[in-house]
Parts: C-alpha cells; structure tokens; sequence
C-alpha cells in the first residue's frame, strides 16, 4: 500500500464513497507543466504547449518507423489501436469515475462499420470512412450513455458487461450482411504514391501496404491523443474531475451530473470507434471472436497499469498489452518449453506481474511515478520553509 | 534481399565440404533460394489455438506435425535441409492470429505458412500472406474460403471441405434410412451451413427440423429439445467435440434417443469421451454414448490400428520422445507433415515460394499418402482431399459401412474411388519427383 493513501480512502474501501479516490487516479491529477512551479521549456499555453508535443511525437514515431523492422512496423498499428480506445476509457474512468466492461463491444461498431464501408467498389476516402465510423460508435455510447448516467459502481458495470456480451451476437444474427462467425475481411485501401515518395525519400525504406497502415494508425493515435489531452485540460476535463470526486459539490457548483457523464461515455465511445476502426485495417478481418469481453477486460488492464486518467500510463499499459506477453514466450521457449507450455506460462507470469503492479503501485506506472515526485518536491519545499 | 545475398555467399563459401546431408541426391548445391530457405534449412511457421476454449484436442495437431518432421529431419530431411517448424498460440482470436502471423512472415521469416487452424482465425490472414506472396498451404478447416484462386492463389485447403462431407453423408441418410426423420443440428457458421447445404442434396424431403447453435453459447436445451419435439429420428450434427458432448449429454437429461451422425470434425470418441467425463462432472465416465453413431472419416484414425499409416505414425510418435499418447489429433497433423514434405519435395531442390504453389497445382493431384481419395489441387483448384468414407464408431474402433467415396462441390455425382488406397513407403518418407 501507498503510505500516500488518505486514511479516509484506505477505511472506506470496497465500500460506497463519495470521497475522492486520491490514490488510484493520482495519475490524473498531475496538474500542467507551469501549474507546479517547475521550470520547464515548454510554452505556458495549453494549447501551444501540445501541439508542441504532438509535433515532437510525429518525429519520433517516424523516427521510431523507419529505424525499426517491418515486424516492429505491424506490432505498432496493434499498440495504436489498444492505445487509442484505452485513451478513452481511461478519460471515462479515470476522470470522470465511470467504469465500462463494454468498450469492446464499442470497437465492434467501428470495426464493423469501417469494414462495411470499405467493401463497395468505389470506397469513400478513408478519412471520411473513420469519420463515419466514430459518429455511428458516438450515437451507440450516448444510448448507453443515458442508461449508464443513472447508473453507478458495479450496476454500470453490470450492465456495459451485458453490451459487451450481446452485441458481438449481432454479428451472428445479421449474418448476410455482417458476415457471422467467420467476419468480414477487410480490404485494405490502396497506399496513395505520395506515401511511397516519401518514404523513399525520408528513409531509402521500401513502402509497404504493412507501413502504409502503421502510419495510419500512429496518425490517429496521435491526433486522438492531441484532442483527449486538450479535453483533459480544458474547463470540460475540470468538470468530469469535480463530477468523480465531490458530486454534492458538483452540483451545488450548477453541473448537471447526469449530462455531463453522458458527454464523457460519449466521448469515451468515439475514441472506441476510431480504435475499432483502426483494428478493422490493422487485424484486416471483423469477426465476433475478435470483441469478445476479453478485450474489453484487456483496456481495463491497460488503464489501471498505466496509472488511471492518464494518457502516457494509457499507451504505456498498452505497449504492455502487445509486448508482454511475447516477450514472456520468448522467454519461456529459450528456456526450452515447447510452444503451448510457453504459451500457458505465459499467461500466469502476466497476471502475477499485473497482480504486484497493484500491490506496490496501486496508482499505475505513470501515476506511482508522479506521486514519487510530488512527494520529493513536497519534502523539498518543507525543507526550504524549514531552513 | 540483403539476407539472401549474405546466405547465398556462405553457401558459395561452404559449398565445397558437405555432400547436402544424403537425403537430396541433385547434382546441384543446395542454396538460399528465398526468404525462409537457407542452404540446409527451411523454415516454416503455423498458428493454432493453444490456450483457451478452442484448445483441447486442436493444441495436439502441432505436436504431431512437429514429430513427423523431426522423423523426416532425423533421416536426412527433404534435400540436405531441416525443416524448422515455429508455431504459435492464437487464443482462437483472429486479432492474435494477424498479430502472430505478422511475426512469423515478417520477423521469423518463414518460408510458407501450414496448417494454420480454424476458418475466423485463418480468414484474418489470407488477405496479408497472399499479398506479401506468402504460401499459405493446407488450412486446417474444411471451410470453402481456401478454393478460391482468383483472390487467393497462395492459399490451399487440405481436409474434404464440408459441402462434400454433407452429400456424402446426405447421400448414406437417403439410401440407408429412406424413412428417417432427419434433424440438423448445426454450428452457427459456414460449417453447418456448407454441411445443411450438402445434405439438404439428397435429404431436402427428410428434414423436419434444423437447429443452429452459437459457438460459446453452452446450452443447448433449445436446440435438441426442439429436434426432439418435431420428432427427428436421426439427428446429423456439424457441429465441433464439445459440442458432440453437449448434445449427447441434453439428449440423455430428455430421455431423447434418435439415431445421432456426426461430421468427422465432431467424432473423435476420445476426446469427446473426456468432454462428456468433464462437462457431467464424472456422471459419465468414458465414449460409451458414442457407440452406435454414425460418422466419416478420410484419413485412416486410432480406430483402425493394423492400419500400416497408423503403425507407421505410432513408431514416428514415440521416436519422437514426446510427452503423451498418439490421439487422432496428432495423426491428423503428421498427415498434414506428410503432403508438407511432398510439396517441398515436388517444388525440386532451390525453390522459391512461387515453385512451392506450382508444384502443389502441378503434382498435388497425384500425391499418394495417408488420405483415402486424391486431392482436388490443379492450377484452376485449390481444393484439398476429395471424399471419405461413412463409419460407425463401435468402442475403441469402427466399422466402415461404405466404401470410399469421391465427389465435388455442387451437383457432381457421388463415386465409388477407383483403385486402392495407398500403402506408406517402406522408410516412411515420401520420394516425389520435382516438377522442373
């Protein structure tokens, strides 16, 4: 346990509380750049200052493209996509208190939707596609939306888990037009000669439809992660966090509790879209196998690793997600275990990791980290009123 | 294409002392003639359910793949080279399936991909190994997606697909129970469609009932009790092991005894007969409901162990000194080795991926192996094994009641295979000749 913990949270747990949960999403809190007094570069500008980051992030990953392999390549659009609705979810749990089992489902319905879109003849652009499919997602989260707003703790949680349960079923029923239980394939749109010009130019690098799609995916990643960051810091991001920590206050305040939930599962729900979406072209196929609770369960790992409400913790948690698991069957057949052992270990080696990541980082990654420093800073500061 | 170069120098380097290991005999040297192919090795790379629902019974085909060709490998392997077989879990999840399968293509580098398992899973990678020109052989699902060679040249099914398997079986019905009332029970995918579509052939007057379950869905009270009330008196199920083992255990809780006849993917006793110990929490200890049902098989099984395929897997199995008991599921994979090793041997001593697929177009029809009937591959087919026989299981064995039969997809006739089927080589090693 964090000896950071509030008496108050530490007594109260398990139990229904309106105090603030300080410890699991102090990642959240962290408050900007200029607001902690540090000296920092960056421009004292929210705005400014992420499309800063947002610039130096594009760089890096190209960077990060062209200097790795085609396999590292397609590994990336599969962190972009776990990234991308972990985002979300992180900002419906973490900074406005709600928690879904059914963001999964929630990329079936961008999923599903691009792959319909992209199988005509003439397809629209693929903007355009993802765009679709994000508003028809957005419109399934604010249905769900209003039933979850009325709706807390385990209660919501019951019920996103039926969405998460149902609605691949969809799939099945409908399944001349949605293609039953062997899904839909998904054809990839061509990669446009401007794409292939570049990166001879940029790296010498051969393009490939697997790079096209990578750059896809880190696009959207990153715009994604531009406008929840900005959401984040925005007077909209203060209200969620008043609506999670304080609701009498909240409402004393004039905020409409039950709205403002519902724009956060709705924002939540559009951020699923495009990652469903981005799975669709990633995967290259739309199965129900592929949107079963287990990935639903998968971003809620992801968030609570990373360290709740926060961005970074969010793409960290789903690195994690890609690679952990390889990296542990790696590990397990160079240690002689035949493929299905490796496998099975696998598995347990990850869930014990996830288990002392709790235990000895209750708030995340990105959050332990942060409290580590505000507690340093805190002593520091004490030191100078002392002496 | 640097990594070629580089091999191809070692080769010209090393060229001088080695004879290619016995096996090949071409008067050429062995060189790195694509990615995956080195001077003494070929690398190949599947994905299979190792974890989870889709495990048990499935999760042994790689072993038995491996064995064979740690038999092969141990007796010289196919033209001087190993055969490196790296296979991986996909959890039954297509979206692990692309993952996998982009790392072997991509980092491990594998020659071809085989017996890549399941039709949702499979069906998320065909798209990517046929544009990266990936081979992409002998599917293990008997779905009609792997026939297709205009968007897929460098996919091949390998097992009779299950339109062929319900008029074979459609065809038994019509003839052998001419008065039976026929209900389907079906798996909710093209399984059971493929399957109902076949048997509906020869069965369209018989059929009062059809019934479709959900995989994952684990009652089945509906399906069966609604096959019951229309008073099906021969039930055909297309329908996977656990669920052979879900329905036969509903049956019994209805006190309903018709004539049951199960597609070969769901009739392995010994697996079912566990699914049935675990599923009844002990209440039903062995295959022993399975006595009496009707299946079909197409490559020779445990059932038949004078069979010379079968002692020859039982030697391979315990030569390669793993953990376990030879099952069908094994058979089922050192079957799939076996036209592995055929189509390395036609695509002649330095192929490339393209020799590969043209020698399976070219020779494929005229392999001899552990399958009753021949294959359907040509230059125009990607179509695996063309028929099977009708059986019905009797304890540890069965009896066939059929000959074996030959057919094909749409309103061929159904025939009787000419000649015999085909006895292993003395050695246990196919010798194709190559095709250029």
């Amino acid at each position: 346990m964090s000896d950071l913990q509030t008496p108050a949270s530490a007594s109260a747990a398990g139990a229904a509380t309106s105090e603030a949960p300080t410890t699991a999403t102090a990642a959240s809190n962290a408050s900007s750049a200029q607001a902690t007094g540090g000296r920092s570069f960056l421009p004292r500008n929210t705005l400014l200052r992420h499309l800063l980051v947002l610039v130096l992030c594009a760089v890096g990953a190209v960077l990060l493209l062209e200097s790795t392999d085609l396999g590292f390549n397609a590994q990336v659009g599969y962190v972009a996509f776990y990234a991308i609705a972990a985002g979300g979810l992180t900002l419906l749990t973490g900074l406005n208190g709600q928690i879904s089992l059914g963001h999964g489902a929630l990329m079936a319905v961008g999923g599903y939707t691009t792959a319909l879109l992209l199988d005509v003849e003439e397809p629209l652009p693929l903007v355009v596609v993802f765009l679709i499919a994000v508003a028809l997602t957005s419109v399934v989260g604010a249905i769900v939306g209003v039933a979850a707003a009325r709706l807390h703790g385990p209660y919501l949680a019951g019920a996103t888990l039926a969405l998460a349960v149902g609605l691949p079923g969809l799939a099945l029923h409908f399944d001349d037009l949605l293609g039953g239980e062997q899904g839909l394939t998904v054809s990839t749109p061509d990669r446009p000669d401007w794409f292939t010009e570049i990166i001879r130019t940029l790296s010498g690098n051969p393009a490939s439809g697997v790079k096209w799609i990578a750059y896809i995916s880190v696009a959207c990643l990153l715009v994604t992660y531009f406008l929840l960051a900005n959401l984040m810091r925005s007077r909209v991001g203060r209200t969620w966090r008043a609506v999670r920590d304080q609701e009498v206050a909240a409402e004393l305040s004039g905020i409409n509790l039950g709205a403002w939930r519902v724009v956060a599962f709705v924002v939540s729900a559009a951020a699923a879209g495009l990652a469903g979406a981005v799975l669709a072209l990633v995967v290259r196929l739309t199965a129900p196998t592929a949107f079963t609770i287990v990935l639903s369960l998968s971003l809620l790992t992801a968030i609570v690793i990373g360290g709740l409400g926060s961005l970074l913790g969010a793409l960290i948690g789903s690195a994690l997600l890609v690679f952990l698991p390889r990296l542990l069957r790696d590990a397990g057949e160079s240690l002689d275990m035949d493929a299905a052992q490796a496998a099975e270990i696998s598995y347990v080696v990850y869930g014990v990791i996830l288990v002392l990541v709790m235990l000895f980082a209750p708030a995340g990654l990105v959050g332990s980290v942060r409290l580590a420093l505000m507690k340093q800073r805190a002593r520091r500061a004490a030191g100078r009123a002392r002496g | 294409m640097a990594a070629a170069t580089v091999a191809t120098t070692l080769a010209a380097c090393g060229g001088g002392d080695s004879g290619g290991g016995g096996g090949g005999g071409g008067s050429e040297e062995n060189e790195a003639s694509d990615i995956g192919i080195t001077e003494d090795t070929i690398k190949l790379g599947a994905h299979y359910p190792l974890t989870g629902v889709a495990a048990p019974g499935y999760s042994e085909i790689p072993t038995g793949v491996e064995a064979y060709f740690d038999y092969v490998n141990a007796n010289g392997g196919v033209n001087g080279r190993q055969i490196e077989f790296v296979y991986r879990d996909d959890a039954y999840n297509p979206t692990n399936t692309s993952q996998i399968v982009n790392q072997l293509v991509l980092e491990d580098e594998v020659f071809a991909i085989m017996s890549g398992l399941g039709t949702p899973t499979h069906n998320a990678v065909t798209d990517f190994l046929n544009s990266e020109n990936v081979p992409d052989l002998f599917v293990s699902s008997g779905s009609r997606l792997w026939d297709d060679v205009e968007e897929k040249p460098y996919t091949f099914g390998w097992q009779p697909d299950y339109e062929i398997e319900g008029k074979i079986i459609g065809q038994y019905v019509a003839e052998n129970f001419p008065d039976a009332k026929v209900g389907l029970f079906l798996q909710g995918d093209d399984f059971g469609e493929d399957g109902a579509a076949g048997a509906r052939q020869y069965l369209e007057d018989q059929i009062v009932a059809e019934e479709t379950y959900v995989p994952g869905n684990t009652d089945v009270v509906p399906q069966i009790s609604a096959l019951q009330a229309a008073g099906a008196d021969l039930v055909l199920g297309f329908n996977v092991p656990s669920y052979t083992a879900l329905s036969q255990l509903t049956a019994l809780r209805l006190g309903y005894q018709p004539q049951w006849f199960y597609s070969n993917v769901g009739s392995d006793p010994a697996l079912v007969g566990s699914l049935l110990a675990r599923f009844s929490e002990g209440a039903v200890s062995d295959a022993s409901l399975l006595d009496g049902v009707l299946t079909t098989e197409y490559i020779p099984g445990l059932d038949a162990p004078d069979n010379p395929w079968v002692q020859l897997w039982q030697q391979v199995w315990e030569e390669s000194g793993q953990e376990g008991e030879l099952t069908n599921y094994r058979i089922y994979g050192m079957s799939q080795a076996y036209t592995m090793v055929q189509a390395l041997q036609s695509a002649g001593q330095n192929p490339t991926r393209d020799d590969l697929v043209a020698a399976v177009e070219q020779a494929g029809s005229e392999w001899e192996g552990p399958g009753f009937t021949p294959f359907r591959y040509s230059e125009d087919r990607h179509a695996g094994y063309s028929g099977m026989l009708v059986s019905r299981l009797q304890g540890e064995g069965s009896e066939d009641l059929t000959p074996i039969l030959v057919t094909d997809n749409g309103d061929a006739e159904i025939e009787e295979l000419d000649g015999e089927p085909a006895s292993p080589p003395e050695n246990g090693i196919p010798e194709e000749e190559p095709i250029n």
